[in-house]
């Protein structure tokens, strides 16, 4: 029996790059995601917005609208009738329907179900909401004032100091030493302040949900989501239902990148359907994705770093504001045991302050809190190198946290790999590559915690000898490959004996939301353990035919063998041999796990950008870009490589695109892809992938999360790139022509 | 509300079809021809996800009435396909791991199967200014691009 | 007894940033810790994670903790 922790072996599967099982049809269009189910007599349902960023709602007048043909229910918050107990839960309801006021541009006030969609949209011109306007602030830093328009009183938590308003909900602080004393000690020293945009995870398929609900409280929804297991338990908990007479079934998901592991308007289609008497379908607009679902924080930051001759930091501190949206809980404690998580520091403190405002309530968006950590930060050290003639890498090196290092959020590291993607940096043809004029090259580290969590998987031998694997965490980017792969591996079977399933809620135990760069990890480990479950059973049934000890089966190739004392007496069993007789031997064979998976493993990565800055316009343009991280060990390293490029892509739309803009009238100003520019093709370079692979110790093959660490460091390499290549630090995301401009031109 | 009556070609069948004056040819395919591939990921075409090839022409389906398809030639990524056999472009998506989530999919290959057909030998820069209409959030565009390259290439030996 | 650090803020309340809890596993450590320092249950009840020895759990309440085991709490983890 193989042992639990990491084991280092040769793959025969794992590491190799087949095409995964949904490709044909994701090729083909035939995969259905959110947005492409039907069901018979399904009605189309819409939602009215508010148009005020604050407002008292003084009363909804329904009547025109459910009076008009087609319209089969309208329902406003009065439709909710359950109020949850949890203060989180009551959240959730207040946002997916607004109470007494509207909390922000975008706040869903009323909801209709019709026919058809133009029928649907009509009636919600139908209906009249008499809003009393209320003062509304949009900035993070106006919101912390004192006398800021307060988004909801009675929500501070004990940690908060006194000075702020009740927007401020929440304060951590890590650090440990002497950060005063660090700055004493060095030759510089720079503080600067810093501030960085909210941006949205921008998936490109919205949020969508088909939902029925009988009077009796049993109900359905296929729904695109990183977590069904999650949209059940909250629509549950929202609506006063039993989690186990919803079935939520996950579709496939077009993108989610954190923005989908929350839930927005699925409550609102399940009392639409209940009130109706019918399915209801109910798909956001672009629109709706961006004002209504969650772009992560914006955030003020202040930084301060000192820093001797040699390169070496003699402390640092940070200060995270960052915003939480309509409703308290955000992510700035995150930014504070992130930011200077990559770096060995005897003095070190950082704070985060969770602030409240009239926006959409802000979600997780790949390594929360993680960007906006690393980026004043790494742009510090990166000025310290400049100013003190210091090369960005070796200095890097000369500070890099590794075993043993006490983390600057406190516990001490692991063996964990930084050191290595520095390294690997260093050697790399881009780091020497010759630069044109107005040409720049930027550096930066990233760190990020990846997680575990609740986990089920079922592994069932079929008659045939065939395997069907299911597990309960939506496959968002390659996962259900992956799990085949690991479980072929273990079982020692071909790839194309195993089909793996995303199974619906009633189909299998509790699973964490596809979230924390857990999937690979956490799904993959209880895929390898129900392999082996599996495997036990089927040396009991070998064992029991031969007349054996089971103990003397051992499993190699697919097939079981006697070993010790019985070792050639008998010929092999074969996986189809042993399944064949299944009902002979005791009946079906199936291995299953059920885990909390814990110790994901930290993860680390250095980034690598060249860009020009056009002194004409300010644009800046990314010319290369190499991403060095560490996968534990990459299962499909093909997907792996995609999750580095993909989230160094959406880094640079970050960094250099993407903001979301408010009027004075605190309304989002530009909730459509044509004025929120995510990168598009032609403004990227190929994205080169280094993978290196130090095993994570507590998964048996060495795995490690990989999907978010790659979102963090960009920020800062492209700012670093800038300032190397235009001679100007910017202290501002994103860094779009005109704000680069003025800076060249020091206005 | 009175209806329109179209008939058109869709994937080299012809196609009848009942429709508000309103709706696009996007809603019809989606939502009366039960053709799901073609996604709506912004409806402003500003995405592409919706792609579709008109009489030759690339279009965003969310932004041509439905009907204006009357009498039209309309090709989705559901005819992409030839039966079982995959075009060479699906085939390379699949083996290069050129997509995530997928649901982009459709409509950049219906958008490079365009491209291919006017320009068999693009550089990487033509490829990537055709694509900048078609927006993909996971991949970064590195394997999408490297696949279309690929194909283009394969495509001019075997011609 | 355990030594358990606690992040600064969280630190503030308790009085200081180390302390000693008789505890053998991780539910007799958080019982351990709302017990002697009533202060901290808010907090402990919004949700902590425990990295011990340098690996980081979350909820399982079996998790063995030793005399000499580094113990330190952070805030609840969440990912996107």
């Amino acid at each position: 029996m193989p042992k639990d922790e990491y084991q280092s072996r040769d793959f025969r599967i794992v590491g190799t790059r087949p095409v995964r099982p949904d490709g044909i049809d994701k090729v083909t269009g035939k995969a259905r995601y959110g947005a492409d189910m039907t069901a018979p007599g399904m009605l189309w349902g819409a939602i009215l917005r508010s148009p005020h960023a604050h407002a008292r709602i003084k009363s909804i007048d329904t009547s025109a609208a459910e009076a008009m043909k087609g319209v089969k229910a309208v329902i406003t918050r009065a439709d909710f009738t359950y109020q949850p107990e949890s203060a989180s839960l009551a959240d959730v309801l207040d946002n997916c329907m607004a109470g007494e006021k509207a909390r922000y541009d975008g706040h869903a006030v009323a909801a209709v179900a019709a026919t058809s969609k133009s029928i649907a949209r009509a009636a919600l011109k139908a209906i009249k909401v008499d809003y009393g306007v209320l003062p509304h602030v949009t900035d993070v830093d106006e919101a912390m004032k004192p006398d800021a328009p307060v988004i909801e009183a009675g929500r501070v938590q004990e940690n908060v100091p006194e000075g702020y308003s009740e927007n401020v909900t929440g304060r951590s602080q890590y650090g440990h030493g002497d950060p005063e004393a660090g700055f004493e000690k060095a030759d510089l020293v720079i503080e600067r302040h810093f501030t960085t945009a909210a941006t949205h995870q921008g998936y490109i398929e919205p949020n969508a949900c088909l939902a029925q609900l009988g009077a009796d409280g049993q109900g359905e929804i296929w729904v695109c989501t990183q977590g069904h297991y999650m949209v059940r338990n909250t629509c549950a908990g929202v609506l006063g239902l039993d989690a186990g007479m919803l079935r939520v079934t996950a579709s496939e998901i077009g993108g989610g990148f954190g923005g989908k592991t929350h839930v927005w308007m699925e409550p609102t289609a399940l009392v639409l359907s209940r009130k109706a008497g019918k399915p209801v379908k109910l798909v956001l607009s672009r629109d709706e994705v961006f004002r209504a679902t969650g772009p992560t924080a914006s955030s003020s930051i202040d930084v301060k770093i000192g820093m001797k001759k040699d390169g070496s930091i003699t402390g640092a501190t940070a200060t995270y504001r960052l915003q939480a949206g309509a409703y308290p809980g955000s992510i700035a404690f995150l930014s504070a045991m992130c930011g200077f998580a990559p770096y060995d520091l005897k003095h070190v403190r950082t704070e985060g302050y969770e602030v409240m405002t009239n926006r959409p309530k802000a979600a997780a968006y790949r390594a929360p809190g993680a960007p906006m950590a690393a980026y004043p930060v790494e742009s510090v050290i990166d000025e310290l190198c400049q100013k003190l003639d210091l090369d960005p890498l070796e200095t890097r090196l000369k500070n890099a946290a590794r075993e043993g290092t006490k983390a600057s959020y406190g516990p001490t590291y692991p063996a964990i790999g930084l050191e290595a993607t520095l390294k690997a940096a260093q050697s790399h043809p881009h780091w020497i590559a010759p630069l044109g004029e107005n040409q720049g090259r930027g550096v930066a580290c990233g760190f990020w915690f990846n997680f575990g969590g609740d986990t089920c998987v079922s592994l069932m031998v079929n008659p045939d000898g065939t395997v069907s694997l299911s597990e309960g965490n939506p496959d968002i980017g390659g996962s259900r490959a992956s799990m085949s792969m690991m479980a072929a591996e273990e079982l020692g079977v071909d790839l194309d004996q195993v089909r793996t399933v995303i199974a619906d809620t009633a189909s299998l135990g509790q699973n964490e939301v596809t979230d924390g760069s857990r999937v690979t990890f956490a799904v993959g480990l209880a895929t390898i353990k129900a392999a082996r479950h599996a495997i036990q059973i089927m040396k009991e049934r070998a064992a029991m035919t031969w007349g054996i000890d089971p103990e003397a089966v051992d499993w190699r190739d697919g097939a079981a063998h006697p070993a010790g004392p019985n070792a050639g007496k008998f010929p092999p069993m074969t996986i189809k041999e042993i399944a064949a007789i299944a009902s002979n031997t005791g009946g079906p064979i199936a291995g299953h796990h059920e885990v909390t998976a814990e110790g994901a493993g930290v993860s680390f990565a250095t980034h690598m950008v060249d860009t020009e800055t056009d002194p004409e316009t300010g644009q800046v343009k990314v010319l290369r870009y190499t991403v060095f991280q560490d996968a534990g060990k990459a299962v499909h390293p093909d997907y792996v490589e995609g999750q580095f490029q993909g989230g160094a892509a959406q880094g640079i739309g970050w960094a250099i695109n993407e903001e979301y803009i408010y009027g004075e009238d605190g309304r989002l100003q530009n909730p459509g892809f044509l004025d929120y520019r995510i990168p598009v093709a032609s403004d990227l370079p190929m994205i080169e992938p280094v993978i290196l692979e130090i095993p994570n110790p507590g998964h048996p093959y060495g795995v490690r999360g990989v999907g978010e660490t790659s979102i963090v460091p960009p920020l800062a390499a492209i700012a670093n790139a800038v300032s190397r290549s235009s001679n100007v630090r910017l202290t501002s995301l994103p860094m779009s022509p005109p704000k680069v401009l003025a800076a060249m031109k020091g206005t | 509300m009175s209806q329109i009556h179209v008939i058109t070609t869709i994937n080299g069948d012809e196609t009848e079809f009942l429709c508000e004056a309103q709706e696009t040819l996007l809603d019809v395919l989606r939502d009366h021809l039960d053709l799901t591939g073609s996604k709506e990921g912004c409806g402003t075409g500003d995405c592409g996800a919706c792609s579709v090839i008109v009489d030759g022409r690339l279009v965003c389906a969310c932004l041509m009435l439905a009907g204006e398809a009357e009498g039209r030639s309309v090709e989705t990524i559901e005819g992409m396909a030839d039966g079982d056999d995959l075009h060479p472009l699906q085939q390379k998506f699949l083996e290069m791991a050129a997509l995530q989530c997928g649901v982009c999919t459709p409509g950049i290959l219906v958008a490079t199967k365009n491209l291919l057909e006017r320009n068999p030998n693009p550089t990487e820069e033509e490829v990537r200014y055709w694509l900048a209409g078609n927006l993909c959030r996971c991949t970064g565009y590195d394997k999408i691009i490297r696949a279309v390259m690929d194909t283009a290439a394969d495509m001019r030996g075997a011609a | 007894m355990v030594t358990v650090r606690l992040w600064g803020s969280l630190g503030d309340l308790a009085g200081k940033t180390e302390v000693e809890i008789p505890a053998t596993t991780l539910r007799e450590l958080l019982q351990g810790l709302e017990e002697t320092y009533p202060a901290l249950k808010p907090q402990l009840e919004r949700g902590v994670s425990v990295s011990i020895d340098g690996k980081i759990y979350n909820d399982s309440w079996s998790t063995p903790i030793r005399e000499d085991s580094e113990v330190v709490l952070l805030n609840r983890l969440v990912g996107g």
